[in-house]
């Protein structure tokens, strides 16, 4: 990759090129853009944050003496007078990997420059994103219904409802984030603001198809931290 | 023109990467929901899950996220980090088990 910003600099491959990058006095990410440089050290942040959430609860179900809730059985559904285990949980997981899977092709189309198919695209990741919270609201109220709170819960550990709320409930205010930047970018993919380079709200920044992308690292990374709930908190 | 292709070659890949990594994570996904399906107990299960969810995280990451074609300078900047990470979990490993190891005694032996 050739940074447009330094004239006649050839920058090298691998870890050679990563030294060079790093202490050649000018910008370390080179071929970058900064939009999404600043993107990823804030996702690496909501990294942080996400990890110190699921070892709280690897903690505090480690060291408690009372069994675990038996996840298959909590997050199971009664359908068609069949007792599934996990169902909407395998649900809202395919529906985040296909939301995951629309928006890279988005991406994709975007940096082609084909408006509408990428406008599409996001439009679906949207609706995806939105059909995951609607499952997650579902999942909540059931649970609640049930007579889990955050100190209490009749299947087991009283601190699984506490872990429980707040993790799911923190992944799923990411979810509705997205969903939000999701609705405002396809409105802006179809009037064409990247095309023309119209200006954004708070910035001084021309639109570009960059910014797909950056909306994208998130919405990725939305789907990712969602594949660690489900292994820890569901399946474990 | 020769600059222009090469930008284009380095921001967008063909459709059919996407759609292999794609295919694969549902194909993944399914299969750590057959760990549950099916019931399998102790190291197997955990195993599974870990393999599964390493796979899934490793494809979104280096191909949905093109972490894969970033330059080094910044990959090894987002994940270096992990592990401080890593090391936390074995810190809160040792907690957690000093915990239980504490309750039981006292629990069993009465203080």
């Amino acid at each position: 990759m050739s940074d447009p910003k330094i004239e006649g600099y050839v920058l090298k491959p691998g870890f050679r090129g990563m030294a060079e990058d790093t202490g050649s006095d000018q910008t370390m990410f080179k071929g970058v853009h900064w939009g999404k440089a600043m993107m990823w050290i804030f996702l690496l942040s909501d990294t942080f944050i996400f990890s110190c959430f699921l070892i709280s609860y690897m903690k505090g179900r480690g060291s408690t003496l009372i069994d675990w809730p038996n996840a298959s059985e909590v997050f199971g559904l009664h359908v068609f007078g069949v007792e599934v285990p996990l169902l909407l949980i395998a649900i809202m997981t395919f529906v985040l990997i296909t939301s995951s899977g629309t928006m890279a092709l988005a991406v994709k189309y975007g940096y082609e420059k084909n408006r509408k198919m990428c406008g599409w695209l996001i439009l679906a990741t949207a609706i995806g994103g939105l059909t995951f919270v609607g499952m997650q609201a579902f999942e909540w109220s059931k649970l609640i219904h049930e007579g889990v709170r955050p100190w209490e819960n009749p299947f087991g550990a009283p601190q699984f409802g506490s872990f429980f709320f707040m993790i799911t409930g923190f992944h799923g205010t990411h979810v509705s984030i997205g969903v939000i930047f999701l609705f405002i970018y396809a409105y802006k993919t179809f009037k064409g603001h990247y095309d023309e380079g119209k200006r954004g709200w708070f910035t001084s920044m021309k639109g570009d198809y960059v910014e797909i992308e950056i909306l994208g690292l998130y919405w990725h990374f939305v789907d990712l931290v969602w594949v660690f709930i489900f292994a820890f908190f569901y399946l474990w | 023109m020769n600059e222009t292709t090469k930008q284009e070659q380095t921001t967008t890949h063909k459709i059919g990467i996407y759609l292999w990594i794609w295919g694969l994570l549902f194909v993944l996904s399914f299969f750590s929901y057959m760990v549950d399906w099916y019931q399998f107990q102790g190291m197997l299960r955990w195993s599974l899950i870990l393999v599964f969810m390493f796979l899934k995280a490793g494809l979104i990451m280096a191909f949905f996220m093109h972490l894969y074609w970033e330059r080094y300078a910044l990959v090894n900047v987002l994940l270096w980090p992990m592990t401080a990470i890593a090391c936390f979990i074995f810190l809160m490993v040792a907690e957690f088990e000093y915990t239980v190891f504490t309750r039981l005694f006292y629990f069993v032996v009465g203080g």
